[in-house]
């Protein structure tokens, strides 16, 4: 019973849409993949059958959209069968990003916590630190990911830690938003009482407002690693395509390797989707913890 | 009641205004008032009359702007930092994250009892409000009558003479509430503690109080007190008894002759 409504209620959708995509995405190759190979075929004098040309259009090496069973292939081939430390292997390429967005990402959360913490308690603080926070977000990033990385490489720090503190200048927002409103969702009846044990400030934050919080914790937590990843690929776009998934997508837009490219944006959304999962469990086992009624 | 009764809330023309946009409202005025040791004083009357606010008075939850008002001898902050009160809210107000034991360990941690200490009160309590066996749950794994009962163990679990409640029974249906309010006699009786009782139910009131204070709106003010005459032994048909009715009636009465309709 519990596994058919799996099957009927999320499964078969999200196929569905899956299939649809599919489809439309191959029917798109064709159309974009076609003038091209019309071209070839007239300038080689070749005839082809319908067949025939449909055919060459999902096998060009340089397609300008490529069929999904080449993303796919290119993807199975740079993951499984190549050594990890082949600067081809997406898993080389993957594990470079992760380890900086993880890393932004940790920065990003307890730079936000602290933030919150900081609004929370200091009245000055919520009245000043607020727009600049929101000012911080307005600033593109496109923009700032360079002056970070050649301001720090001019003082020789290079590597891992600027595209970290990229990743770390797109986390720590959410978690700092989300975590403002957490430690403020205790309601008046629980400050309350609180005050009528005379408990001290740090008791009740200990015990009352941390508690409450952890909920919006991980909710923004999810949304901060999802970020911290687009602040590591956009970081590692101006570092010259030394490494990472954001040097694939630049090396393959330099050298038109479009199935390259595809396959760069399918191993950051498999990474994103893992790290955003990741963080869901860990708030499901914190949830469960702290008592949450089974959903 | 026949040796000396010591005050444990005394009140003397206490006022509370809030400056509110539309000009001041009167929450309380002239409130004259002692609750003796060991009483049991209801507090009745229509919304807006100020019996939540002087229990959050008593409380140090809000301050008189006029008047003098002692608990235990001392100011109302003196008596909330020496924590000579628990409250017993409208919500039960359990930390959801806790288990029924670990909020009524609360405030013992705050108040830095021992480990050993703690688990000997938590027992006790539990069993004070019948919860024995339910220490390990969650709060939602409780009925709402459970979680108020709770919420009153968590009231006990420390050394407060005075226990405080604001219309705790409130949110609760008629059977749940009988019940309730049973236990809530037995273990006046078993803990000897002053209770101060904020109500809107008659029966409740009157089945509960050794006194019974009536008040009215627009100013909040107290319009009528009445000493019960029933016996401290109350079972629940007491409640037809024609003692009963006349006290009920006076309470009634006080109510409507505080209570203008017109508006």
């Amino acid at each position: 019973m519990q596994k058919e409504r799996l099957l009927q209620h999320r499964i078969l959708p999200v196929v569905t849409v899956l299939l649809v995509i599919i489809a439309i995405w191959y029917v798109a190759a064709y159309v974009m993949n076609s003038p091209f190979q019309r071209d070839l075929d007239r300038r080689g004098n070749v005839t082809s059958t319908a067949m025939e040309f449909f055919q060459k259009t999902m096998a060009q090496p340089k397609p300008v959209l490529p069929a999904p069973h080449q993303v796919v292939s290119n993807v199975f081939e740079n993951t499984f069968l190549r050594s990890v430390s082949s600067n081809r292997s997406l898993v080389y390429h993957g594990w470079v990003t992760l380890s900086s967005t993880v890393a932004g990402f940790t920065m990003g959360t307890l730079l936000g916590i602290l933030i919150a913490v900081g609004i929370v308690h200091v009245k000055a603080l919520d009245r000043s630190l607020m727009p600049w926070i929101i000012a911080s977000q307005t600033v593109p990033i496109l923009a700032v990911a360079p002056m970070v990385i050649v301001v720090l490489g001019a003082v020789n720090i290079t590597g891992l830690l600027p595209k970290a503190l990229i990743s770390t200048y797109l986390s720590f927002f959410p978690v700092a938003v989300g975590m403002v409103k957490g430690l403020r969702s205790p309601e008046l009846i629980q400050l309350d009482l609180m005050r009528t044990y005379h408990a001290s400030a740090g008791q009740t934050f200990w015990k009352l407002r941390v508690p409450a919080s952890i909920p919006f914790l991980f909710t923004s937590m999810k949304v901060a690693i999802a970020a911290s990843l687009v602040g590591a690929i956009v970081g590692e776009l101006p570092t010259g395509a030394v490494a990472g998934i954001g040097s694939k997508l630049l090396a393959g837009a330099y050298y038109s390797q479009t199935i390259d490219i595809w396959a760069a944006l399918i191993a950051g959304s498999v990474l994103a989707a893992l790290l955003v999962t990741i963080v869901g469990i860990v708030g499901k086992i914190v949830d469960r913890s702290m008592g949450g009624r089974l959903a | 009641m026949n040796n000396a009764p010591s005050s444990v809330v005394s009140a003397r023309k206490l006022g509370l205004t809030f400056e509110t946009g539309d000009g001041p409202v009167h929450a309380l005025s002239n409130v004259d008032l002692t609750v003796n040791k060991g009483d049991f004083v209801s507090f009745i009357g229509p919304s807006g009359c100020g019996k939540t606010t002087f229990l959050r008075v008593i409380a140090d939850l809000e301050k008189a702007t006029s008047g003098e008002i002692t608990v235990n001898g001392m100011t109302p902050e003196e008596a909330r930092k020496s924590r000579s009160y628990g409250y017993v809210f409208q919500a039960p107000a359990l930390y959801p994250w806790r288990t029924i034991e670990k909020n009524i360990a609360l405030p013992l941690e705050i108040m830095g009892y021992s480990a050993t200490d703690r688990k000997a009160r938590i027992e006790r309590t539990l069993d004070l409000v019948n919860l024995a066996g339910f220490g390990k749950k969650y709060p939602w794994q409780l009925s709402g009558g459970m979680q108020q009962r709770a919420s009153i163990a968590r009231a006990l679990a420390f050394d407060a003479d005075l226990l405080l409640m604001d219309e705790p029974f409130g949110a609760l249906d008629e059977i749940v509430r009988d019940h309730l309010n049973e236990q809530l006699l037995k273990l006046w009786a078993r803990t000897q503690k002053t209770i101060c009782f904020v109500t809107h139910s008659i029966p409740e009131a009157v089945y509960l109080s050794t006194r019974i204070v009536v008040m009215s709106p627009r100013p909040g003010r107290v319009t009528d007190v009445i000493d019960s005459t029933l016996p401290k032994e109350r079972p629940l048909e007491i409640r037809e008894t024609p003692e009963f009715l006349e006290i009920a009636h006076r309470v009634r009465e006080g109510l409507r002759a505080g209570h203008s309709y017109e508006e």
